[in-house]
């Protein structure tokens, strides 16, 4: 494929034909191009690729068909993982939700599934990511963020009235997996088979938190490689329909990686993943079908769309080949996408709504399983519920109004887009082949190679912002006077009161569990993680059925593993 | 403004956040405009910020915030203050609500830098901070 690839790209290289129309009517276009555009350069996309004026089928000299593209849901997979996609069934709506306490939540969340919404997701307090309890941080910060869950009280009343049995959870829920556990809970609580729980970690890809937002990472790298291990091995045998590991590009490109490096180090990641399991000797067949991506999606459109549809067929070749999947589930490259955050602008906020659906559709033409997308307003703060409902509608305007779901892979043929596809390959495998000399993702994640990449592309796209070199509308080209400029409402925090109560309601919590059940589900926690290969998730998960709080479990493997404090190469 | 050493900045996050990827660009361009960055991982505590302020003589304070962690920096506000080093200008870069700016300004920050500020606007308004912090600092030394 990286030979086709390469032979795919520059007309320079493709095979001369014969004079003819073709011949006489590109050379007279030329020279009315060269009139028109003199020695203008061609431009970049933020991928470093160069584009043409124009494609044409000379681009496409010598493609093979069933070579490159095929159908959907065959080999190479590059038109869908799917062979209905979104004519069968389109993505799932996930918006990501999570504010106050858990009864806020579970209200927003009633809104959003009343309003097209057709999943759940749970984004917690940053307490909480950084694996704490509410009671161990200071409290003018808790809640901003997201919903401050601790216990499984607070699941419960988080879920309530929602038919976990039924839809699928999203929950961004970092190693150790608490949420899950304290999920599992709820539904055991509730006589629901864990069967029957279906829903993804998201988050689950510590590499990517070490790596790029630091905003997760709870423990040191080893410890947080044997608990994703565990718990991928207890999901497969106790919740069969959990997708135990999203493995995150986004936080990368959201870090600065361009859209090709966020895609090549995704890749590097699922790589290493991939090695660890088979390291556990692991039927790649078994583990493979549940591992499940998460893009950032730009408003670099057909970049956007290329770096997916090159990125699943680069995804299906090396499931296949470098490690011998036969089984076509574990070929699949599931995505979910989320429109990106950093090209949105504080400056006339409401140009985010038609930047956010240019990012959506880029996501949707690249064939996605899942998609959040942003509302306009969270460049000021977490999202306003006004403003979450003109995301979920231009969803909803997408799928249901605008036929973009008619016709699977509806760009797949596009000369640009096929020629754009291949050099996005291109790019992307130099990008794993980086990492793959580096020793793989986890030895280049310590090294600092990954965090490198992140850092000097950031600054790079900076600098051409701040240069003119890369327009931003309302930021560095048609700005508003800032007295004109004033459509900005922001989501005001939860009152103190409410975050109080909160408090109180923990404290009660805490005081009315069994002692003994609390220490004894701590000591087989602490049992399991120093032990060579008890499974230290299963631990994790009696002990948020025994009360014990997301905190209190975050520390003890803290004390186990110790705390991971990332990399900062600056 | 002495013009022994150049100006020398702390750009730091305090709170619960890790997103870094503005504070890194920051430190780049006032490294590239000639000053000194003292750059930290994320999650500082505020003690911290200030015995590093303290430590390291610097001349502007610089915190950067995506995710709602500026809400303690009224908190570091008190804090320099009772630590005596209240003339160290502060700055706040990130996603900051209008009615947050005011309240931070309030408090005593002393510029919020929005996600679309330029290069210019904030090497020159750090620069600016840092030369009058210098000439404070110089007060003190010669009162």
């Amino acid at each position: 494929m990286t030979r086709r690839a390469k032979a795919g790209g520059t007309a320079s290289k493709a095979v001369p034909l014969p004079l003819s129309d073709f011949d006489n009517a590109r050379a007279a276009w030329r020279a009315e191009v060269q009139a028109g555009l003199g020695d203008k350069p061609n431009p970049k996309n933020r991928s470093g690729v160069e584009v043409q004026a124009i494609y044409t089928p000379e681009d496409r000299a010598g493609e093979r068909y069933m070579e490159a593209l095929g159908f959907p849901g065959q080999m190479p997979m590059t038109r869908g993982i799917y062979p209905t996609m979104h004519r069968g069934r389109t993505w799932s709506q996930r918006q990501l939700i999570g504010l106050g306490v858990p009864a806020d939540y579970n209200a927003r969340l009633k809104t959003i599934l009343a309003h097209g919404g057709t999943a759940v997701s749970l984004i917690p307090c940053n307490s909480v990511y950084r694996g704490y309890d509410i009671d161990e941080m200071p409290v003018e910060i808790l809640g901003t963020c997201g919903v401050t869950v601790n216990s499984v009280e607070d699941m419960t009343v988080c879920l309530d009235e929602i038919p976990i049995g039924d839809i699928s959870t999203a929950l961004n829920d970092p190693s150790p997996f608490t949420l899950l556990a304290l999920e599992l809970a709820v539904a055991k609580k509730r006589g629901i088979s864990w069967s029957r729980i279906s829903g993804t970690s998201n988050q689950s890809d510590y590499l990517s938190h070490y790596i790029a937002n630091h905003m997760f990472f709870r423990l040191a790298l080893p410890g947080a490689r044997r608990v994703l291990l565990d718990h991928i091995a207890f999901a497969r045998e106790q919740v069969p329909q959990w997708n135990s590991l999203s493995i995150v590009g986004q936080h990368m490109q959201q870090a600065g990686a361009t859209p090709a490096e966020a895609m090549g180090l995704t890749l590097s990641s699922a790589i290493q993943y991939a090695n660890d399991c088979l390291a556990r000797g692991w039927d790649p067949d078994v583990f493979l079908p549940r591992f499940t991506f998460f893009f950032d999606i730009s408003v670099s459109f057909f970049e956007e769309v290329a770096k997916f549809r090159a990125g699943r067929r680069i995804w299906a070749d090396l499931t296949r080949n470098r490690f011998g999947a036969k089984d076509p589930r574990s070929w699949r490259f599931k995505f979910h996408g989320q429109t990106s955050g950093v090209d949105l602008t504080r400056e006339q906020p409401l140009n985010n709504i038609p930047r956010v659906a240019v990012q959506a559709m880029a996501g949707i033409f690249g064939g996605l399983q899942s998609l959040h997308t942003d509302s306009y307003d969270e460049v000021l703060s977490v999202p306003t519920e006004a403003a979450a409902r003109i995301a979920v509608a231009t969803q909803n305007i997408l799928k249901e109004e605008a036929h973009l779901t008619d016709v699977i892979d509806p760009l797949g043929g596009s000369y640009y887009v096929e020629a754009l596809t291949d050099q996005m390959e291109v790019k992307i495998r130099e990008v794993i082949a980086r990492i793959d000399e580096a020793g793989g993702m986890y030895a280049a994640a310590e090294a600092g190679l990954p965090q490198q990449i992140c850092g000097d592309s950031a600054l790079a796209f900076a600098r051409r912002v701040d240069d003119g070199e890369q327009t931003v509308v309302g930021v560095n080209k048609y700005r508003l006077p800032p007295e004109e400029d004033t459509q900005r409402v922001a989501l005001k925090p939860p009152p103190r009161k409410k975050m109080d109560a909160q408090l109180k309601r923990l404290a009660q919590f805490k005081a009315a569990r069994s002692r003994a059940d609390v220490e004894r589900a701590l000591a087989d926690l602490q049992r399991a993680a120093e032990s060579k290969d008890e499974n230290v998730y299963a631990k994790v998960v009696d002990a948020a059925c025994s009360g014990v709080t997301h905190g209190e479990i975050c520390g003890k493997l803290r004390e186990v593993y110790g705390f991971g404090n990332p990399l900062i190469v600056a | 403004m002495s013009q022994l050493h150049p100006p020398k900045v702390l750009v730091t996050k305090i709170g619960l956040d890790g997103h870094d990827r503005g504070s890194r660009v920051v430190a780049a361009y006032l490294r590239d405009a000639g000053m000194e960055v003292l750059y930290t991982p994320p999650w500082q505590e505020i003690s911290q910020v200030i015995r590093l302020a303290e430590e390291e003589d610097v001349d502007v304070i610089g915190i950067s915030s995506l995710a709602t962690d500026h809400l303690l920096v009224p908190k570091l506000m008190k804090a320099l203050k009772k630590a005596g080093l209240d003339y160290l200008p502060v700055v706040v870069g990130g996603i900051v609500p209008d009615d947050d700016e005011k309240k931070l300004k309030k408090a005593g920050v002393r510029q919020v830098f929005h996600p679309g500020a330029s290069r210019e606007e904030i090497v020159s308004g750090v620069a600016a901070l840092a030369a009058e912090a210098r000439a404070a600092k110089e007060r003190e030394v010669f009162a």
